[in-house]
């Protein structure tokens, strides 16, 4: 048997493959994970980030694009709407010439990121065919993302700099990160800013369903509601939620004829399929954690609380989502004074900084809950 | 001779004897055809690697048990280079980044851009991509985190990845967007003695229903340890039965002999004696958070009610420091002698 490595086998295989490429291209597409196979593939489909695809679309006319950094947390869109418009700019023919992606997979030490924005940006522009210019706006010059730029080094970023300015006749920059603040001063300012929000519930809700309809999976009342709650303003998360969840209930598109299916055969995807899937703790657990905590002699307390926290580790459920789940329990309960509420809060913040320390999160935890029992006791 | 725990272990999902939703849930994911990258969760010893194991084989076919040990080695831009161990089968392949520590984003860059840029070798594979499957995803540095990010969204129609780990607390938010999470409890006490009885069944050996009660519940929901305990138990005794002792491993022991020493005397003299004690925990590899842990759950039950918290408090405050830290010792000691000034303190204030 040929072994994983085995690269001549490999390119045989691919040779072979050449041949029956084509007719395998629907079935890629099926058997792409939705999150892919639903990437936005123009401006337009890019949901809920209104006030940036407006502007990124008046550019697009005048084909003057600035140099841009987009931030904002996971799954909203960034590196999408990047690749959305370059395609909206060059097309598919001029597209790999064009643009340049480098992210953090890459390697982008100082000497190779200059190298490599060197080199691609001396290459010859090639030339657009009249009847190609009148479909797509390809402008004079060409661009380089730099994608998860969070993760290069200051040294990195500041030697690009230079680079950038080298080359801005004939380029046009754009950073993608999560946290603004890892770029630095000089680097942000030289681009024109774009923040992507958390997708708000009404327009992410909209995707989904849209989704789940294209996929021909049923979601029961509230099961909507309950995959954008779960996945925090992330629809990459949402989308993902809503595919394990179809798998489970067996919403599988047939293979043969797709037309052919019977909806009312499948059974919907349910709200505590979703739950499940998202990690989210039954409310049942959490209330039996708050119950334990609860005042009384010492040693109650504590052999209650102790024997919750060793079950809740042992099933597995993260410590993060207990500290949230708790933290939403006690913070909004109306019976908790405020007094306590604020030595409370105290607790969480040192909780939260040891769990992403990497500390134990059985005694984190435990810790946690026996030192809120002992505000909620009065000390 | 092979280990139970090795002997015994289930080669496929319907073969896996707890979480039986979970392993319907594996296998219609696997059975769609669009499987989704994972990271899989859970306590060690839960069985976390058993069921991707039986994930892989639903996927595949027996194929990926086929496997064989490839070292390959790797140049870093300081072109040091580095030996690393692939276990592979023609399907996919596992490895353990954290094995070069800090260079761990050197091998996930090179490795899985390799695998993602060629095609199955088997034409006839059942699923048109190769699953990596990444051990200890826990330990995995920012920047080798970061490096999959990208990686996982370009190659994803010639690549899937199945991260273990035991939290998902240090795994990076755009990762965690990026996976399915699975959650991998700990069997049950009842599930344990199940899994020791049919195990028991398979060697020959009687049921002793009580002493296998005894060992679930002593395992703390480790499964793993569980079988270990078991195996001891029968090759240590000619005849057992329900009242056989079980043998404590030996650095277990050691820290009972601590905890022991520490309630007996609370003096500089005695720290120095437990700092012996300690040194040669660490040197057999145990980890500090494991003796911290251990040495903290076996004081407890020793000590007034109205210290637990207290003491708690301080065990996490020490484990803290060990993460944050790099010399050990420090902070072990200065647990000890800090657990000793409370004990103290409480029996003072009880004498008057
Ligand atoms: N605004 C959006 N409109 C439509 N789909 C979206 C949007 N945001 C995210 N998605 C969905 O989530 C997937 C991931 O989005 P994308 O790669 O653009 O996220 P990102 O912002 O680059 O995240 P990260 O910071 O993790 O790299 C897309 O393939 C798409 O399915
Ligand atoms: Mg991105």
């Amino acid at each position: 048997m040929a072994g994983f490595f085995d690269i001549k086998a490999r390119k045989e295989a691919a040779a072979n493959g050449t041949s029956s490429k084509a007719p395998a291209t629907k079935d890629t597409t099926r058997l792409q994970p939705w999150v892919e196979k639903y990437r936005p593939k123009s401006l337009n489909d890019v949901t809920a980030q209104d006030h940036t695809i407006t502007v990124l679309q008046r550019t697009l006319q005048s084909s003057n694009l600035p140099h841009m950094l987009f931030y904002g947390p996971p799954g909203t869109g960034k590196t999408s709407t990047v690749l959305a418009l370059a395609k909206e700019l060059y097309g598919p023919e001029l597209i790999k010439s064009r643009v340049l992606e480098l992210n953090a997979s890459d390697e982008r030490g100082i000497s190779i990121v200059r190298e490599k924005v060197k080199d691609f940006a001396r290459m010859q522009l090639s030339n657009p065919s009249a009847e190609y210019r009148a479909k797509y706006p390809c402008p004079p010059y060409k661009i380089i993302i730099l994608d998860e730029a969070d993760s290069m080094t200051q040294d990195a970023q500041s030697a690009l700099r230079r680079t950038m300015e080298t080359y801005s006749k004939i380029t046009r920059f754009c950073l993608i990160c999560n946290y603004v603040t890892r770029i630095i001063d000089p680097l942000a300012s030289r681009c024109s800013k774009f923040r992507f929000k958390s997708l708000d519930q009404g327009n992410a809700k909209k995707r989904v369903e849209e989704i789940a309809e294209n996929e021909g999976v049923k979601l029961e009342d509230g099961a909507a509601d309950a995959l954008i709650r779960c996945s925090e303003g992330d629809l990459r998360k949402a989308i993902t939620f809503l595919q394990s969840a179809a798998r489970l209930v067996g919403a599988v598109k047939p293979k043969e004829d797709e037309d052919a299916m019977d909806l009312d055969d499948t059974k919907p995807v349910t709200v505590k399929s979703v739950e499940d899937i998202a990690g989210v703790i039954p409310e049942k657990t959490i209330e039996g954690l708050v119950k334990a905590m609860q005042p009384r002699s010492k040693g109650l307390v504590y052999e209650a609380v102790a024997k919750v926290v060793t079950d809740m580790v042992a099933d597995g459920w993260s410590a993060t989502q207990v500290v949230t789940q708790l933290y939403q329990s006690i913070i909004y309960n109306e019976a908790i004074p405020d007094i306590q509420k604020n030595k409370i809060t105290l607790i969480f913040s040192e909780t939260d900084k040891r769990l992403v320390d990497g500390s134990d999160e059985h005694l984190t935890v435990l810790d946690l809950a026996l030192r809120i029992s002992n505000v909620l006791a009065g000390a | 001779m092979a280990l139970l725990v090795d002997k015994h272990r289930p080669r496929s999902l319907d073969q896996l004897s707890y979480h039986k939703d979970l392993s319907e849930r594996l296998r219609s994911l696997a059975q769609s055809g669009d499987f989704p990258h994972l990271l899989v969760y859970g306590p060690s010893g839960a069985g976390k690697k058993t069921r991707i194991v039986a994930t892989l084989k639903e996927l595949y076919g027996p194929g990926v048990e086929k496997i064989k040990i490839d070292s390959r080695v790797f140049q870093t831009t300081s072109n040091r280079k580095l030996e690393f161990n692939i276990v592979a089968s023609v399907y996919h392949l596992e490895i353990t980044p954290s094995d070069v520590g800090n260079y761990d984003r050197v091998v996930v860059q090179d490795l899985l851009k390799e695998v993602a840029q060629t095609q199955q070798v088997d034409q006839s594979a059942k699923q048109r991509f190769k699953v990596v499957v990444i051990n200890e995803a826990d330990h995995l540095t920012r920047d080798a985190q970061a490096a999959l990010r990208r990686t996982m969204e370009k190659y994803s129609p010639n690549l899937r990845l199945i991260l273990l780990a035991n939290s998902t607390a240090n795994i990076i938010a755009p990762i965690r967007s990026r996976t399915l999470l699975v959650r991998v409890a700990a069997p049950t006490e009842d599930e344990i003695c199940d899994v020791l009885a049919r195990s028991g069944k398979k060697e020959g050996w009687p049921l002793a229903k009580e002493l296998n009660m005894r060992i679930a519940k002593e395992s703390g929901r480790n499964l793993r340890r569980a079988l270990l305990m078991y195996e001891a138990v029968h090759a240590q005794n000619e005849k057992v039965t329900d009242s056989t002792p079980i043998p404590p491993p030996d650095w277990e022991a050691l820290i009972s002999q601590i905890a022991k020493e520490i309630m007996e005397e609370h003096s500089p003299a005695r720290i120095l004696q437990v700092r012996a004690k300690l040194y040669d925990l660490l040197t057999h590899c145990i980890p500090p958070t494991t003796i911290l842990k251990t040495l903290t759950f076996k004081l407890i039950p020793m000590i007034d009610d109205a210290l637990k918290a207290d003491v708690i408090k301080w065990a996490a405050f020490y484990e803290h420091r060990i993460r944050m830290g790099t010399k050990v010792i420090f902070h072990l000691e200065a647990f000890v002698a800090k657990f000793m000034r409370i004990l103290e303190e409480y029996l003072m204030s009880m004498d008057f």
